[in-house]
């Protein structure tokens, strides 16, 4: 009787890895992206012009020598995926059912611990931004073409964005300085051999960036609202860098 | 001058069908050098015959002393009543059996979890007991005897909330034995093997990085720098199971 055929099976699956690996590179990426992004909303605190000539930059205007907005709606569909895919893998960790939040706010309640009341953060903030950031998000892809100083402005305070920018700042800045946190503690990139002196210095490093970014991210909010209050007669105007404006007649 | 000490025992035995679980709260004069070992032993002689806790080394070695302190995971043995407030609560470590009020089963929850990890040395070979054993660094070796420290106290599990939440999570006390199998030469598994045991939700990917383990470890093993070594070493795995089957094909 001839032997059968056989093939061997996987011992054991790679996917838990993966979507490990996943989850920190994805929630790194995302991080990294918002420091930048604030960096370059601030720049409305240096003047008008320098919003203009970032919010250009972002469309090309500088290569191509004229704005190319979809630019900027691609790229945000890129982080909106990639929001999504982090979305979907940080879901695996949330607590499920009414026992697995009972014991998780039981523990935390109980033993009084920074990092466990951290991650509870993490859920919160996490869970807020699901239905925040996808507003910001999709008027950012839809409608490029309408960031600017005058333009964001306006949305600012005309178009009542504020609140929702205001949220969202503190969910963003405190979600991604926890999750850098945590990053670093899971995959052992301590500033110090000794865990205890490396964590001390990660977290003082954590508050001391969240703090910067919440300032500056303030700052630029009530730049951007002092500008929409004054600006609000002329809504929908945009905005034209200084050195094209026509000079006023004499 | 010395205080009076306030305590509240958790009070339970599931096995009496007239007990419910309740707080009792007594009174004691605390005495110089006084630990949570000796409180609960004046109770016991005193006022509460029937309290039910163990203890067997009374010196932080046997691990069987763990319960809730206050709130958080500790050995009442190394536990000096003057580092605590006056009104201490105690509860038996929440993730184990229960036996009677402070008196948990960690033996057999450790028992499965050792069968279940395989948490012993897997030699390549019968030893010849007439040849001498091959040589360890001093450097590796005290590596491994820092992991082996570890008392299976069950303290981890108690300040664990990823454990907390999911019984089937194998906790600080699992994966530091991976680890300190995964150092020791003469054990003859590699990281294939090992992803079997801990690459998946309950294992290391499981972790959250919340760091009551590192933070609450009566014996203070480098618990942080254990769970990252790990996991690095199990995505490593995990990344060669795909170009392996990609080679295959």
């Amino acid at each position: 009787m001839p032997a059968p055929a056989t093939h061997a099976l996987p011992r054991v699956s790679h996917w838990p890895a993966m979507l490990d690996l996943a989850q920190s590179l994805s929630g790194l990426l995302l991080a990294l992206f918002m420091w930048f992004h604030m960096c370059f909303v601030s720049a409305i605190l240096l003047s008008e012009d320098a919003a203009w000539i970032v919010a250009r930059f972002f469309e090309g205007y500088f290569v191509f020598g004229r704005a190319l907005p979809w630019l900027v709606s691609v790229f945000v569909a890129l982080i909106s995926s990639l929001l999504a895919v982090h979305a979907l893998l940080a879901l695996r960790k949330f607590p499920a059912d009414w026992a697995q939040y009972r014991a998780i706010a039981a523990h935390s309640d109980r033993t009084r611990h920074g990092d466990t009341l951290l991650w509870l953060v993490q859920v919160a903030t996490g869970f807020a931004m699901f239905f925040l950031a996808p507003v910001h998000l999709y008027t950012m892809m839809t409608r490029p073409e309408l960031i600017g100083p005058f333009e964001s402005a306006d949305r600012v305070w005309s178009g009542f964005y504020w609140p929702l920018y205001l949220i969202l700042l503190f969910m963003v800045e405190i979600h991604g300085g926890v999750g850098l946190y945590r990053l670093a503690l899971k995959w052992g990139w301590l500033p110090a051999r000794n865990t205890r002196d490396g964590r001390r210095r990660l977290a003082l490093a954590k508050w001391a960036l969240t703090a910067f970014f919440l300032i500056l991210g303030l700052a630029s909010l009530g730049a951007y609202m002092k500008l929409g209050h004054s600006h609000a007669p002329l809504a929908g105007e945009p905005y034209v860098p200084s050195w094209l404006r026509a000079e006023p007649a004499r | 001058m010395s205080r009076t000490l306030s305590i509240s025992i958790f009070r339970h035995n599931p096995r009496d069908p007239a007990s419910a679980p309740r707080m009792e709260t007594h009174e004691l004069a605390e005495a110089p050098g006084m630990t949570l070992f000796i409180a609960l032993n004046r109770l016991r002689e005193s006022v509460a015959p029937d309290l039910s806790f163990d203890f067997v080394c009374r010196a932080g070695v046997c691990g069987s002393c763990a319960m809730v302190i206050n709130g958080r995971p500790g050995l009442a043995c190394r536990t000096l009543t003057a580092a605590l407030p006056e009104r201490i609560s105690l509860h038996p470590l929440p993730g184990f059996a229960l036996i009677a009020d402070l008196s948990v089963d960690t033996g057999t929850w450790m028992r499965e979890l050792a069968e279940r990890l395989e948490t012993w040395v897997h030699l390549a070979a019968e030893p010849d007991l007439d040849l001498l054993e091959a040589p360890l660094s001093p450097g590796l070796a005290e590596e491994i005897h820092e992991l082996d420290r570890c008392i299976e106290c069950g303290c981890c599990i108690a300040a664990c909330g990823t454990a907390q939440m999911r019984p089937g999570f194998v906790g600080a006390v699992g994966l530091n034995k991976i680890a300190r199998f995964r150092l020791d030469p003469a054990d003859s598994r590699d990281d294939a093997d090992h992803y079997e045991l801990i690459g998946n939700d309950q294992g290391i990917f499981g972790c959250m990085s919340l760091m009551g383990c590192e933070d609450l470890c009566p014996k203070e093993l480098p618990l942080q720098a254990q769970l990252a070594w790990l996991r690095r070493g199990m995505a490593r795995q995990g990344l060669r199971g795909i170009f392996d089957k990609k080679d295959k094909k």
